[in-house]
């Protein structure tokens, strides 16, 4: 094969400075003079801002600076004489703490030799235990803060007046304007020693160069014109300001050099001080922002830089990929947990590089044969040059023949590919996990229904993405660390993110309570999810629920746990000997059989479990049948009085507390007053009454429906659903109060005014099956509204909270002595978490000792 | 425990073998034990973090991702027996802002025996609060000769446990300014009436909020009982008194203002707190984090010695990158203060090499093969 030889360079660190009126001169390739753009054929005007010295945009036109063509060519700076200095704004700040600390006649800096020298110690001293700016900033900040009151310059007794700045870039002195061509002197002759007592580096930074004599042009590839249907061009926003600079640096120069009166110079001057400050900062707080004619700001630098959608976030921090595809997602329980289900379309359109070796050519060859158009077939193949080539019908024959060893073909996606599949917001790393491709008809993903809770997923119309990794090592970093299975143990709080939920559930449950089947129909079920251990479930006729989840399990397989109404779950030797199957078992977020299970056989094998008792838990229901219907939350009438005493007493109990309060005879708490002790005492009362309604339903009504089933398993709803349902929806509260607003002095127009009594405070006394009377109705609809709000209000701010927490800590990391350090290096932490402990190895956070000890 | 399991209890944390001492019967023989630990030792080998894992990054996916799920604005109202408090995600953010004004300060008060039992409770906790002149006075009047004259509430007093003769020891006025005592209440004489009425007014608002007795900055407070001892929560919060005061049980005595904390009991102490405050909202909610990432962003806050919040001035602007702070906010200003400095990005965190397009240096970015190169 032919040797590549590859050069591997790596930026190693980069310095920031500013450039030099020098530098600018010394790096550009043009001197603009002229604002017009081009001539009447259309050509760049030399000398004017689109000077093709700058660089090319047009195709076919070459540089004339490098001789490079379009997209070979990055451009080139230039640069523009002005007529009269002008400030930077950006550097406003740096110029006024200048002016202010150093002498307006000598310019050395107003603090006395002895002290200089003493704190130039104490600065190196500091930077001796930590570099970085902020601690030599507040230094300086600490040596300057006596200077406000220095009226006499220690060094030549010259007098000091003070330097305040009108912004944004009007510096005055006692109330006098100082021209920038002033303060240009006045930074010129601060030396460089004093220079660096402010933290400043005068390799870096002149002062001097903060009041800019010489502007430069960035190149025309950063603000290429567009030229528009109609054949007219548009040009970029910083060509128009720029535009304007070159405009008015001209008239200013003609002017001055016609000798015109000072107050047509000094507007001049103004006015190219404001295009030069908008040319940097277009959203500048006292100035208007210049406009397009249409009245749209201009988009100038800082603001192409800033913000979320500016160059640093969008571009530079955040990076786009080909080989991906965005579509709907739907589910699919009969592909693998580990797969995702491609559209035949889609997997046409995906492709994998496969390097052409002398074993696999043959192999290759089928696919070029195939063509791009049917499936299996290549769309592309590579040169070792990195040459594509697009295979048609024309070029195949003789792709074919090209094809070598050291060639890549880019093959159709096929079953069994490596993708990395997402759904935003990408939360945690289970947001983006590595499922292996199955190519399917239809247009949408596919995904296994269990997978949806780490992507929090569901199918109402969400879209998930699909990247194809194309290199090796990319592959081999996507199935290692990043395959579904790899990734089931959270390492938000070690458990596994992957488990069953609402039917599965709720069908193992129905297999633990009282379920016997013949062994005929065992064998059915645990046929149709593929269990063929059938020993397992014995030699008799009739073969109960628990046997056949435990034919599911390894024959070596222990575990004790809890259910989740507190009944041991005990499984030995691969056999549940008790205990009921519910969500703590086998659910997500909380299943410890599966944490365990995870532990002794790994993630395969537990996402194979997974699928298992999933596919039983469907086809349990499937098979006794499960239903909930209206009667199930029927209570007897008995319940039915029970409840009404209950509340009627509640209704008696908060109506003598109002009494008492009208009276003025209310207990009040301490550090209350009497309306707050009311709405305390009220609440608890009707807290109170709705708990006892709760258990009245819980002792007489439902019993043995699937509504409760459904509760118990963990699959939907709890208790206090069910009592909702059926007896009493209780007291809708706001911000931890009764209802209180709405009409003046009442809630609603059914009630008096001033009624504090439940009913007219919103509690519900009516259960949803009974049904709701109309203000009942508008309670309801107002706490929905509110915990609406509530998630409008949360989400950004949530969102803001873990950007900022992501940024701070991200690039924490174990290091090799196992301390937890910053990029610089600083210990963050000696062991991490205290015990170097991996939550995602960890069962639930910890070590299972008792497991050990008992062992 | 015999030497020779030395080695490997060493290398054990603390907490695990702690809890193996716990889990183990009392008359375990001396091999059991061995046997044991190293079994423990064996597994937790398998455990450990892995060199180069970005522990910062899952930390905050493990706080940020339960953030969507937190409730806005819960305030912890069990019936009658709790204070308000902010909780749910404002409460997390204060904190990790690092935020020195907290919305609701508050504490909880242990008290020694026999207090702690029940023993004169209310008065106890009426001990503690703040008391102003306001609290005792029925009445602030202004007389034509430009006096002020307060009248007592007798029953208010009685109720405080103040006599009038504490009022007027509690009190600390100004230079020129005299307080006689009265049958009734107080006689304040202004130091110089010049001023005319509108000063006269202004001292008589500020004597109002005078302070009496108890403990500055507490205005509430509420005897609670908590399993089987009485305890007093608080609203707003003092600790430096608190502590010293004679029936406090100053070890169990906790508050929620971390700021306090840390000019009172120093910055581990804070670092506690911050997990403890964490840590009891996460629970709060329902959510299950561990705490290990909570630690470590209360780590990451207190490093250099003092609270620094997750902001652009806090943990943020001491990164030793210019573009990693410029990637997050006010780019332009970071960039700005690096060229006047002439600073060096020595490229060692993340953020830049990926906007260099280079590997990031955590995980599998950071080893690098060697290898001989044929000559």
């Amino acid at each position: 094969m032919d040797e590549n030889i590859y050069v591997h360079k790596k930026v190693k660190s980069l310095v920031f400075q500013v450039l030099s009126p020098k530098m600018i001169k010394d790096m550009a390739s043009a001197k603009i003079v002229t604002p017009e753009l081009y001539d009447k054929e259309g050509y760049p005007v030399d000398g004017g801002l689109m000077d093709i010295r700058l660089g090319v945009i047009d195709p076919g036109l070459k540089c004339k600076t490098c001789g490079s063509k379009l997209k070979e060519c990055v451009g080139h700076f230039g640069y523009i004489e002005l007529a009269r200095p002008i400030i930077h704004l950006n550097f406003v700040g740096v110029i006024q703490l200048l002016l202010n600390s150093t002498c307006r006649e000598c310019s050395r800096i107003l603090v006395p030799q002895n002290e200089i020298d003493k704190h130039k110690q104490e600065v190196e001293s500091m930077e001796k235990i930590s570099s970085g700016g902020s601690i030599r900033r507040k230094a300086i900040r600490e040596m300057l803060s006596g200077l406000k009151s220095v009226s006499k310059c220690p060094h030549c007794k010259a007098k000091q007046g003070k330097i305040t700045l009108e912004k944004p870039t009007t510096f005055l002195e006692s109330e006098k304007r100082i021209s920038p061509v002033e303060i240009r002197t006045r930074l010129e002759k601060i030396p460089d020693d004093d220079v660096q007592l402010f933290g400043i580096s005068p390799k870096a930074f002149r002062p001097e160069w903060a009041v800019l004599t010489i502007l430069a042009i960035p190149p025309v590839t950063m603000r290429p014109s567009i030229t528009l249907e109609s054949g007219e061009r548009s040009e970029d926003d910083l060509t128009h300001k720029m535009g304007d600079i070159v405009r008015i640096n001209q008239r200013l120069f003609e002017n001055i050099n016609a000798g015109a009166p000072e107050i047509i110079i000094e507007d001049l001057w103004d006015l190219l001080q404001y295009h030069i400050t908008t040319f940097f900062d277009n959203d500048v707080a006292q100035l208007p922002p210049a406009r397009h004619r249409s009245g749209q700001p201009l988009k100038t630098i800082s603001e192409r830089i800033k913000s979320k959608e500016g160059r640093i976030r969008h571009n530079l921090a955040g990076k786009r990929t080909n080989f991906s595809a965005r579509t709907v997602i739907s589910p699919d329980p009969n592909i693998q947990i580990s797969e995702v289900g491609v559209p035949l379309s889609m997997a046409m359109k995906l492709t994998v590089p496969e390097k052409v070796t002398a074993w696999n050519m043959a192999y290759l060859k089928k696919f070029l044969e195939t063509g791009p158009e049917k499936y299996p077939g290549a769309n592309y193949i590579v040169r070792p040059d990195g040459k594509k080539k697009k295979i048609t019908d024309e070029t195949k024959e003789a792709s074919l023949e090209e094809l070598q060893p050291g060639y890549a073909v880019e093959r159709h996606l096929m079953n069994g590919d490596v993708a990395i599949f997402n759904r935003q917001p990408s939360l945690h790393r289970m947001s983006m996990m590595c499922h292996r491709v199955k190519v399917l008809p239809g247009r949408t993903f596919r995904l296994n229904p269990a997978v949806c809770h780490p992507y929090n997923a569901d199918f109402d119309g969400d879209e998930m993405n699909l990247h194809i990794p194309q290199t090796e090592e990319a592959r081999a970093e996507a199935e290692i660390l990043m395959e579904v299975q790899n990734q089931l143990i959270s390492p938000r709080y070690g458990l596994s993110v992957i488990g069953c939920t609402q039917d599965a559930l709720a069908g193992n449950y129905a297999l633990s309570r009282d379920f016997k089947v013949s062994r005929e129909e065992a064998i059915q079920l645990l046929a149709s999810v593929g269990v063929s251990r059938l020993h397992a479930i014995g030699s008799k006729e009739t073969v109960d629920g628990l046997q056949i989840f435990s034919a599911m399990l390894a024959p070596d397989f222990n575990f004790t746990g809890k259910s989740r109404s507190g009944e041991p779950f005990i499984v030995k030797n691969g056999k549940v000997t008790e205990g009921k199957i519910d969500k703590s078992i086998i659910g997500e977020e909380s299943g410890l059989l599966l944490r365990e299970y995870h532990r002794r056989y790994g993630g395969k094998e537990t996402i194979a479990l997974i699928d298992r008792i999933y596919h039983l838990g469907i086809n349990v229901l499937d098979k006794i049948g499960f239903s909930v219907s209206l009667y199930d939350i029927d209570l007897p009438a008995d319940a039915r009085s029970r409840i009404q005493q209950v509340l009627d007493k509640a209704y008696a109990q908060a109506d003598e507390m109002i009494t008492l309060f009208r009276e003025g005879k209310l207990e009040v708490f301490p550090g209350r007053t009497a309306a707050e002790t009311l709405e305390l005492r009220i609440l608890e009362i009707l807290n109170k009454a709705r708990n006892e309604t709760g258990k009245v339903v819980n002792e007489f009504g439902i019993k043995n429906t699937d509504i409760l089933s459904m509760v118990n398993s963990g699959a939907r709803g709890n208790l206090l659903n069910l009592a909702q349902m059926a007896a009493c929806v209780g007291q809708q509260a706001m911000r931890g109060k009764r209802i209180e607003k709405g009409y003046r002095n009442r809630t609603l127009p059914h009630f008096m005014m001033h009624d504090l009594r439940p009913a007219a405070r919103g509690f519900i006394r009516d259960g949803f099956k009974g049904g709701l009377l109309p203000h009942e109705f508008f309670f309801i609809a107002i706490t929905g509204r509110d915990s609406l709000m509530d998630t409008a209000l949360r989400t950004p701010k949530s969102g803001y909270l873990y950007r900022r927490l992501a940024n701070a800590m991200q690039d924490l990391k174990v290091e090799y002595d196992m301390t937890v350090r910053d990029a610089s290096k600083k210990i963050i932490q000696f062991k991490y978490g205290e015990d170097s402990i991996d939550v995602s190895k960890s069962e639930y956070g910890k070590l299972n000792v008792s497991r050990m000890v008992e062992k | 425990m015999s030497s020779e399991d030395g080695d490997v209890e060493e290398q054990l944390p603390k907490s695990v073998v702690d809890e193996v001492k716990d889990e183990l019967p009392k008359n375990a023989s001396e091999k059991h034990v061995r046997e044991v630990l190293q079994r423990v030792h064996q597994e937790y080998l398998k455990t450990l973090v892995e060199p180069g894992e970005a522990v910062g990054l899952v930390s905050a996916e493990s706080i940020g991702e339960p953030g969507t799920q937190m409730t806005l604005n819960t305030f912890h109202y069990a019936g009658v027996a709790e204070m308000n408090v902010t909780l749910g995600l404002p409460r997390i953010m204060e904190i990790l802002d690092g935020k020195r004004e907290i919305a609701t300060p508050m504490m909880e008060i242990y008290l020694k025996s026999p207090y702690n039992k029940g023993k004169d409770i209310r008065k106890v906790a009426q001990s503690f609060k703040e008391i102003k002149l306001k609290d005792v006075a029925a009445e602030f009047l202004i007389t034509p000769d430009l006096n002020i004259d307060i009248v007592f509430d007798a029953e208010n007093m009685k109720n405080l446990g103040i006599t009038p003769a504490g009022v007027l020891k509690g009190m600390k006025v100004g230079k020129g300014i005299t307080v006689r005592e009265k049958s009734d209440g107080l006689s304040i004489k202004p130091k110089n009436k010049e001023g005319g009425l509108n000063e006269v007014y202004q001292l008589k608002e500020k004597l109002k909020d005078m302070y009496i007795k108890g403990i500055k900055g507490i205005t509430q407070v509420l005897p609670v009982k908590r399993e089987n001892e009485f305890v007093v929560i608080t609203a707003g919060s003092n600790l430096k008194e608190v502590l010293v005061h004679p029936d406090v049980d100053a070890e169990r005595t906790a508050s929620n203002d971390i700021f306090e904390i840390m000019e009172v009991l120093g910055i581990e102490a804070a670092r506690q707190a911050i997990i403890n405050e964490v840590f009891k909202v996460i629970d709060s909610q329902g959510l299950n984090v561990d705490v290990r990432h909570i630690m470590l962003v209360a780590d990451t806050m207190c490093s250099t010695g003092a609270i620094k919040g997750i902001t652009r001035y806090g943990v943020v602007s001491d990164k030793s990158s210019v573009l990693a702070r410029a990637s997050f906010e006010t780019p332009i200003q970071h960039i700005i203060d690096a060229s006047l400095v002439g600073e060096r990005d020595h490229l060692t965190s993340v953020v830049e090499n990926v906007m260099l397009n280079q590997p990031v240096p955590v995980g599998t970015g950071l080893p690098g093969l060697i290898t001989k190169v044929k000559k």
